[in-house]
């Protein structure tokens, strides 16, 4: 299951039916749906309004990858949902697809690790004050840590890291960040740094990229995006800025 | 075998601000100028036209306009007995490419020196006495002072079109702008722009404590405006994809659009692209240099013999050049002989102050590179340097540069980072806060220095240049006493919560995070070829038809920002130039 229920019902007092749930998991993941709370009426939330809406994109479990394979991406999904969550205010990493944005970068030349000063010798255990010291690139750090994380997660838990619960999970995650899992010629915090990265900028990025599906993070937040012309607010002081966001590719939300 | 083109009167190396002033300035007079980049050609369009220039992603994380450092790095380390590692992603400063270099994507804060910071060892001497300089801080007299530099600031600004409200025209107070700059012949070319509500507060909360807050001068046209060179430029928006970014508007004051644009008017003037400068070649006679060799896009060496070549790829990359090309004795900080790669520095920056209200709206995506309010009341000419156990001044600011999600979203300390808390505290904080930076002096030492890497190599099978730097007492203690005051203001702004990154004692210098681009030194001007290595008109004391503007000729770095001096040291190399060397080729000093 990819989209929490609970909370949604709990916010807005609503049965999640299965029509809507199957909309929901059909990805056409709207906004108001996934705010939730307040800002969003009930009636707003109608089936037919729901069936009015474009059809949303490939559902996230038939999305076709293009560097992830199955475990990585299990793992992915698994781990973006636990650090930026769904359940509460503002939509989560799931909604906003940003395992798609992650998986895409992958094949950048920034993932590849051809932008950066990529010559031996390595010395990842280095210390870091002139950064990462790695010989993997970013993508080649995906697919060496994610197995690692696994094994670790089955020795520790009994389980990978895909089917923990959601507190062994974030147990996981904390060992992770603060270095505590044995990685090949990689210290596991910097592949946590790769990670929660790409999961922000995921989450924040164009939608052009993937993630931030239909601008839901920078609705949450108030950015409006691609607009870039705010001559008029100026000496508007201490008062919010009217217009919702636009994207590169010129839609609104 | 190298192939040989033929000869020009100047070779240029690099297309940034200095290398653009120098190719306009000589093509005006008639000799035949080739600027040689290594970067692409860039202009406003196709480049950075709207929308597609509005991509936080691909400019200000992927940092589509900086150089790749699979090309070339620096090693870093930070004292003589460490070994050096190299800066293989971008941290602590950006390295341009491409026409117009960083001048493309700056944040055009532009600003004039203090008078004293010129002569600042003989001020310090003369004012404390010589016993308050640490024995191993190796901080230097320039060689040219303000008023001599006055007309040629004057210029830059009108150059670059730079906005602000004069504080001291002649010597006259004006009751605007920074009360403690230093005497100015003109206003700036333009009025300065509003500020949003941040710089607002910032002000009140200042001038509450009794201090002189100003709005910033900066090369961001606020009403419809041409320059000496009939270059046109238009007013602002406020678009908030400024630093790190090309302008989608024609505001921002960079070298294509005030200076190249004028050049491309001349026949005499070419600019060749996406080949890079190898190195320098001597001349038989010793005493000049012959041209420079460099790969042009096919991957061939080509030699192109020049009169004169002026080194105008940025100071790293000047310093690194110079070393390659063997063109003066490297530096030795055991001897404390030698001069290329000698007194390298870079610019405090650490220390930030950020105050949170939740009943407070700022629209922080409404900004530019310098939509900011400042104080100059700790300028390097009004602190007690004896009193305080420091040398320099620190600016106190309050800018709000953009609202990009990933890198402008500061929560209060204690904020999880990451996971349910997380989500909660962006949805809570996003655009409720405003923050306090600092923007210090950095005096130079006989252990902060450039030379080359044993290890690391290029891409060309060259070494890698090394930098050995690390922030001193003096550092630390000036950034200490930039928080304290920062710590007052925020309080009088009496914030739901605040957050204070203060510098810690014996802090280490940490590459990763950004801080400025603002590195200086390594091929310092000076009035003594022993412990500099250009002359008052940025020659080369040894080479004499070698020209090196840039921030290399530092000896010890600024309190406030490089490139308004940068282009004033331009101006006045150029006048120098033309006037005097071009006549009559020879060592000016
Ligand atoms: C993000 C950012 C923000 C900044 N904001 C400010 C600010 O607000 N205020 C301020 O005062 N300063 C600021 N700066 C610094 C400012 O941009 C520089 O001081 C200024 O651009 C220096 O001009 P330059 O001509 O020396 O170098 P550059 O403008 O960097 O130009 C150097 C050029 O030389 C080329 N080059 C290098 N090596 C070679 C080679 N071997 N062969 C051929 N070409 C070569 C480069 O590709 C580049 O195009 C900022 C810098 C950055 C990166
Ligand atoms: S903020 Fe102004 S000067 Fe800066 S890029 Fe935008 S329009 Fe240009």
């Amino acid at each position: 299951m990819f989209y929490k229920t609970d909370s949604f019902q709990e916010k807005t007092g609503l049965l999640v039916t299965e029509k809507i749930l199957s909309v929901i998991k059909s990805g056409v993941t709207r906004r108001h749906l996934l705010i939730g709370a307040g800002a969003c009426a009930a009636s707003a939330l109608s089936a037919r309004h729901i069936a009015a809406q474009p059809a949303g994109p490939v559902p996230l479990e038939h999305y076709q990858r293009v560097y992830f394979n199955g475990q990585e991406w299990a793992f992915i999904m698994a781990a973006v949902a636990r650090l930026i969550p769904s359940d509460g205010r503002g939509p989560g990493a799931i909604e906003a697809r940003v395992p798609v944005f992650i998986d895409r970068q992958m094949i950048t030349p920034w993932a590849r690790g051809e932008d950066w000063y990529h010559q031996a010798p390595f010395n990842y255990d280095a210390p870091h004050y002139t950064g990462y010291q790695g010989r993997y690139s970013p993508a080649e750090a995906y697919r060496i840590a994610i197995p690692a994380i696994d094994k670790w997660a089955q020795e520790n838990y009994g389980n990978i890291f895909a089917r923990l619960s959601a507190a062994r999970q974030d147990a996981v995650l904390e060992q992770v960040q603060k270095d505590g899992v044995p990685i090949d010629e990689l210290r596991s915090g910097d592949f946590f740094s790769f990670l929660w990265q790409n999961t922000k900028e995921g989450y924040f990025a164009d939608p052009k990229y993937g993630g931030n599906y239909d601008m839901v993070a920078w609705v949450y937040i108030g950015f409006p995006g691609a607009r870039a012309s705010f001559l008029d607010w100026v000496d508007k002081d201490n008062v919010r800025y009217r217009l919702g966001p636009v994207s590169i590719d010129g839609q609104r939300a | 075998m190298a192939i040989q083109q033929k000869k020009k009167n100047v070779v240029i190396v690099g297309l940034g601000w200095t290398g653009s002033i120098v190719g306009l300035e000589l093509a005006r007079e008639g000799y035949d100028v080739l600027a040689i980049e290594r970067g692409h050609d860039r202009n406003i369009v196709p480049n950075w036209s709207y929308p597609t220039t509005a991509d936080e992603l691909k400019y200000a994380l992927r940092l589509e306009e900086m150089e790749k450092l699979s090309n070339t790095t620096v090693t870093i380390r930070r004292s003589l007995s460490d070994t050096a590692l190299p800066y293989r992603q971008l941290g602590s400063f950006l390295i341009g490419t491409g026409v117009g270099g960083c001048g493309a994507h700056w944040n055009c804060q532009t600003w004039r020196a203090h008078p004293e910071e010129f002569h600042l060892r003989s001020y310090v001497e003369k004012t404390f006495g010589e016993q308050i300089i640490p024995e191993d801080m190796t901080i230097q007299d320039w060689g040219v002072s303000y008023n001599e530099l006055e007309p040629y600031y004057d210029f830059f600004e009108k150059v670059a079109g730079v906005a602000g409200e004069a504080g001291n025209i002649k010597g006259h107070k004006t009751g605007e702008g920074n009360p403690f700059e230093a005497w100015r012949s003109n206003t700036y070319p333009m009025p300065g722009g509003g500020v949003t509500y941040h710089g607002k507060l910032f002000a009140q909360a200042a001038k509450s404590l009794g201090y002189h807050p100003f709005a910033f001068p900066a090369a961001i046209a606020t009403q419809s405006y041409t320059n000496p060179y009939g270059m046109q430029m238009g007013p602002c928006n406020y678009c908030g994809y400024c630093e790190r970014f090309g302008c989608l508007n024609y505001s921002k004051g960079s070298p294509q659009m005030c200076v190249l644009a004028a050049a491309k008017r001349h026949k005499n003037f070419q600019y060749i692209t996406r080949s890079e400068v190898l190195r320098i070649e001597k001349s038989a006679n010793g005493e000049t240099v012959s041209g420079v060799t460099y790969i042009d896009p096919e991957g061939r060496e080509i030699f192109q013999p020049a009169d004169m070549v002026v080194l105008a790829s940025f100071q790293m990359n000047n310093v690194r050049l110079l070393l390659h090309s063997a063109l003066g004795q490297p530096y030795n900080p055991q001897t404390n002989e030698g001069v290329i790669g000698r007194n390298y520095a870079y610019q405090i920056n650490v220390g930030s102050a950020t105050a949170f209200f939740k009943d407070k709206n700022f629209n922080p995506f409404i900004g530019t590179g310098a939509n900011c309010m400042a104080l100059d009341d700790f300028a390097t000419n009004r602190i007690d340097f004896a009193k305080e156990g420091f040398i320099g001044g620190v600016r106190i600011d309050c800018n709000q540069t953009n609202g990009q999600p990933n890198r402008s979203l500061p929560l209060p300390t204690g904020t999880p980072a990451w996971g349910a808390g997380w989500k909660q505290a962006i949805g809570d904080w996003y655009g409720r806060n405003l923050g306090l930076g600092l923007h210090g002096s950095c005096m130079s030492y006989r252990d902060a220095y450039l030379d080359l890497d044993p290890t690391y190599k290029d891409k060309y099978g060259r070494p890698l240049m090394r930098m050995t730097f690390n922030w001193h007492e003096n550092d630390i203690k000036l950034a200490q006493f930039g928080s304290a005051r920062q710590e007052e203001i925020v309080k009088a702004l009496n914030p739901d919560s605040y957050n204070l990154r203060r510098m810690q004692d014996n802090e280490p210098y940490d590459a990763t995070a950004y801080q400025t681009t603002h590195t200086v030194g390594g091929a310092i001007m000076g009035e003594n070829p022993q412990n500099s290595a250009l002359n008052r008109y940025l020659q080369h004391w040894d080479y004499h038809n070698l020209f090196v503007p840039g921030a290399n000729a530092y000896p010890q770095n600024l309190e406030q920002n490089p490139t308004g001096t940068v282009g004033a040291l331009t101006y006045w190399m150029v006048a120098a130039i033309k006037n005097n060397y071009l006549k009559n080729p020879r060592p000016l000093v």
